[in-house]
């Protein structure tokens, strides 16, 4: 089985203006004939505007009714092709096809449909908005999907947490020469040290305390060396694990530049024990300790959730020189995938550190099939940044975002924000303003 | 006696969309695809393109050997079944072998109906539902110097104009008033007639021809207005009988009217035994009366429904009823039809036809819902027109530009259904 590149249409972000259909004409009929394109843009800017492009399906309709064989897909591409030599322009394909993907050309004659313009399809490039994208995660599962997954089936994670994805990714990365520690908090709590005596990974895992994880993985990763065998020592721990009552060893772990990497999942607060505060805990946040409309808050006010800002745990890191240091999200694999690269191969030289922003189902509130979409949010409104620092390239931004949405459409995805004022609304989106500004001096004085 | 957990009975669409459906949620059960055909499975519908000579013989396979080996699907090609014996699971083949099933799909498709005509058997014609037939004449559509099509179906008029086309003088006879009666309606049928006269076919509708005789050049046929006609190339296409000849064995069990009766996930009356495709009775779309929806998308999507059932897929979605679905390609010309021809009560029907081009649409409504569209020289998306169908979708708001402009109307309204 493959997984396949494919071509995603954002409505919002069209503004009709054809030139995705003038592209695929010129590419595949040589001349500017929109008429002819196989991508197909209709509607208008009052109802919006609407696709008709074939999707490639897995399972497609217009192959299962071909009566001369003239359509198949590939396994390798996925790309539904179709075969002049065979087809007898019957246009049987074309009521199979619920999508308008494969439609009559009738100046050819026959029937015309998107093949993916071999990989590089021309609509993409040509279309100014954004409202095309040509999606090629799918190439992680290709490259990936066959190495082994080194934890047990059967992680008992919240309905729609994203960890297990994190935590299964992570170890396949990582490889089976590896040591793992996971303190207290969801990682382990989801089953990394097992149940009954054995444990939820395919290779050693430890449960150190809170407070000495780094210290402990350090010394391990230094017995290992002692007897003269490579392995990555790697850690798995909540933020609260890392920015409070783990700090001091993960800080000094750091500054001794330990060669292991420490990965934090950041679900902003300590999920795994009942959805206490962190330091990482964002302004305005209801948590179970940070509670919204009961009692009084500092100011003779009621409770209106957290009223500190969060800890910039990985930007505390970068102070640290450390090998490397970076920003990552679940909504974004690819640039994921490049920095587990990257920590895995800083973590042979010295501290690696990768701060993994993982949205929780549970505890910030939000549907359970919604997860991919608050990690996104998160990103899109600048509320985190996606960066990565070495001591040699100082920090740079992975993702830019040139155009934030307000933090409002991050606010506005997840209860745990409900109750808020404005003017807690304005303080969070001066604070998303200041961390970007702050950030972004810091990959200045890089350049210098 | 040996058995197999599925068996399937055919090789064409509905059994192979069985197939792939079966495989989809069981890798490894044993299948056997049986069939009476001797070649690898294909479509009866590609068949006039063999005939015509467009489609080679040998590439019109839609599967091959590599695709059962990887699938594991043990397949019988020659073997026909002679008798099902349901209140056993097993099924007696023609060289008295018997094969116990745990689960049977019967997708046996159909065969010409030969019209009883008296004479018939004196003489010597053609049929076209099998490759066989296909070879066979093309093979004598290039000796032929006059030929005779009986039957204005799709079948019959794909075989008129190839024999048109290879220069063979052909004369279409027909019983009903119009060509491709219950596909097209008489503007249309006026528009691929005036397409097959204009090509040098003549078309004698409204005939029936009541004797047939051997003669020096071949056959003579009497026609029902006493008018006489010679031919050395007949073509019998006066429409196809559901193949059911197996259910002597177990006709009590397995409840049968022109076809194989089902429900709504293809079961049979008989406990493990399913049908689908043109052997199929099952409920149309537009009544709960069972039907005979012969065509192949329907066929496909019973087979693969069938297919769900047997293996216990819980994806299954019960079959929403047939919809008649056809395309028709003419002398370069092509003509589309979705859903009813009929005008239900209260119904409204809308016609547009422009003489110079040809183009013709006729959309057939029912409470601002789509009951109907067909169109000749007019594309639309036959896919989209059918979801709108079965969707019930009120195009109310939007129907004078639906009725302007049915492709681009179509395909907005669906790019948003499916968002």
């Amino acid at each position: 089985m493959s997984a396949y590149a494919t071509i995603a249409f954002d409505a919002a972000k069209c503004d009709g203006c054809g030139k995705c259909m003038s592209a695929c004409s010129i590419q595949k009929v040589g001349a500017d004939d929109t008429a002819r394109s196989r991508i197909q843009i209709g509607g208008s800017a009052d109802a919006g505007f609407e696709l008709a492009l074939c999707r490639q399906c897995g399972d497609p309709r217009c192959v299962a009714v071909c009566p001369a064989g003239a359509l198949s897909k590939d396994g390798a591409s996925g790309v539904i092709g179709w075969d002049a030599t065979k087809c007898v322009d019957c246009l049987l394909c074309t009521v199979g096809c619920a999508y308008a993907g494969i439609a009559l050309d009738a100046e050819a004659g026959h029937v015309a449909k998107c093949d993916m313009c071999a990989g590089a399809p021309a609509c993409v490039p040509a279309c100014p908005t954004g409202a095309l994208r040509h999606v090629t995660t799918a190439r992680i599962y290709n490259e990936v999907g066959h190495w082994e997954d080194l934890f047990a089936p059967g992680l008992a994670g919240c309905q729609g947490c994203n960890t297990e994805l994190l935590m299964r990714h992570t170890l396949r990365r990582a490889g089976p020469d590896t040591v793992l520690a996971t303190p207290p908090g969801c990682v382990p709590g989801m089953g990394s040290v097992g149940f009954n005596g054995t444990t939820g990974t395919k290779v050693p895992v430890f449960h150190p305390l809170l407070t000495n994880t780094a210290a402990m993985l350090a010394g391990i990763k230094r017995q290992y060396e002692r007897k003269g065998r490579e392995v990555l020592a790697m850690a798995i721990a909540g933020d609260g694990g890392a920015s409070d009552v783990g700090f001091q060893s993960l800080s000094g772990a750091a500054e001794r530049n330990e060669r292991i990497f420490f990965m934090v999942v950041d679900n902003e607060g300590y999920m795994n024990t009942g959805m206490q505060r962190s330091s990482c805990t964002p302004y305005g946040a209801w948590t179970s300790t940070t509670p919204v409309g009961v009692g009084k808050g500092p100011a003779g006010m009621p409770s209106q959730g957290k009223t500190q800002d969060a800890k910039n745990l990985p930007l505390i890191m970068v102070n640290h020189r450390c090998e490397y240091v970076a920003t990552a999200s679940t909504a974004y694999m690819e640039d994921l995938y490049d920095k587990l690269d990257k920590a895995i191969a800083a973590s042979k030289r010295g501290f690696a550190y990768l701060h993994v922003y993982s949205p929780c189902t549970t505890g910030w509130r939000f549907p359970t099939d919604q997860n991919m979409e608050v990690a996104r949010k998160a990103v899109e409104t600048n509320f985190v940044t996606l960066w990565e620092y070495t001591p040699q390239e100082g920090l740079s931004f992975t993702r830019r975002i040139d155009q934030p949405l307000p933090v409002t459409e991050y606010l506005k995805a997840m209860g745990r924000f409900r109750h808020l004022s404005n003017d807690q609304i304005s303080h969070i989106q001066s604070k998303v303003v200041e961390n970007l500004a702050f950030v972004k001096q810091l990959a200045q004085v890089a350049k210098v | 006696m040996p058995n197999t957990k599925y068996l399937v009975v055919g090789s064409s669409h509905a059994a192979l969309e069985a197939v792939q459906a079966i495989r989809m949620h069981d890798s490894e059960g044993s299948l056997t695809l049986l069939t009476r055909d001797s070649h690898l499975p294909y479509s009866p519908t590609v068949l006039p393109y063999v005939v015509s000579g467009r489609s080679a013989p040998n590439a019109v396979a839609l599967r091959d050997d590599a695709y059962f080996t990887q699938h594991k699907v043990d397949f019988v090609r020659g073997k026909a079944v002679k008798s099902l014996h349901a209140d056993r699971n097993a099924v007696e083949l023609d060289d008295g072998s018997e094969i116990a099933y745990e689960r049977l799909l019967l997708a046996t498709g159909a065969s010409p109906a030969i019209p009883p005509i008296e004479g018939i058997g004196s003489v010597s014609y053609h049929v076209l539902r099998t490759l066989d037939d296909a070879t066979k004449l093309n093979a004598a559509m290039k000796q032929a110097k006059q030929a005779v099509v009986m039957g204005a179906g799709l079948v019959g008029m794909h075989a008129a104009e190839n024999l048109v086309k290879a220069g063979v003088p052909v004369t279409i006879v027909e019983m009903a008033k119009q060509l491709t009666d219950g596909y097209f309606d008489a503007t249309a049928a006026g528009l691929i007639e005036k397409a097959f006269t204009d090509n040098g076919a003549k078309i004698l509708t409204g005939s029936r021809v009541v004797k047939l005789a051997p003669s020096s050049l071949g056959a003579t046929l009497t026609l029902d207005s006493g008018a006489t006609l010679e031919a050395d190339l007949l073509l019998v296409a006066t429409g196809v009988r559901a193949n059911i000849g197996f259910l002597n064995g177990s006709g009590a069990l397995v409840a049968h009217d022109r076809g194989i009766l089902v429900d709504e996930t293809m079961q049979t009356s008989a406990a493990n035994v399913w049908a689908a495709g043109d052997v199929a009775q099952a409920k149309g779309f537009f009544s709960e009366d069972k039907v005979m929806n012969a065509i192949l998308p329907d066929a496909a999507e019973q087979g693969r429904i069938a297919g769900q059932a047997m293996v216990g897929d819980p994806g299954l979605r019960r079959y929403p009823g047939g919809i008649p679905l056809n395309t028709y390609h003419f002398f370069g010309r092509h003509a589309i039809s979705v859903g009813s021809s009929k005008v239900p009560e209260g119904g409204e029907v809308f016609t547009r036809f422009d003489e110079a081009s040809g183009r013709y649409l006729k959309a057939i409504f029912l409470d601002g819902r789509l009951r109907g569209i067909y169109g000749v020289n007019e594309f639309f998306d036959g896919g989209v027109m059918c979801q709108l169908i079965l969707r019930g979708t009120d195009l109310t708001p939007v129907k004078e530009r639906f009725l302007a402009e049915p492709m681009k109307v179509g395909r907005e309204l669906m790019s948003k259904l499916w968002r």
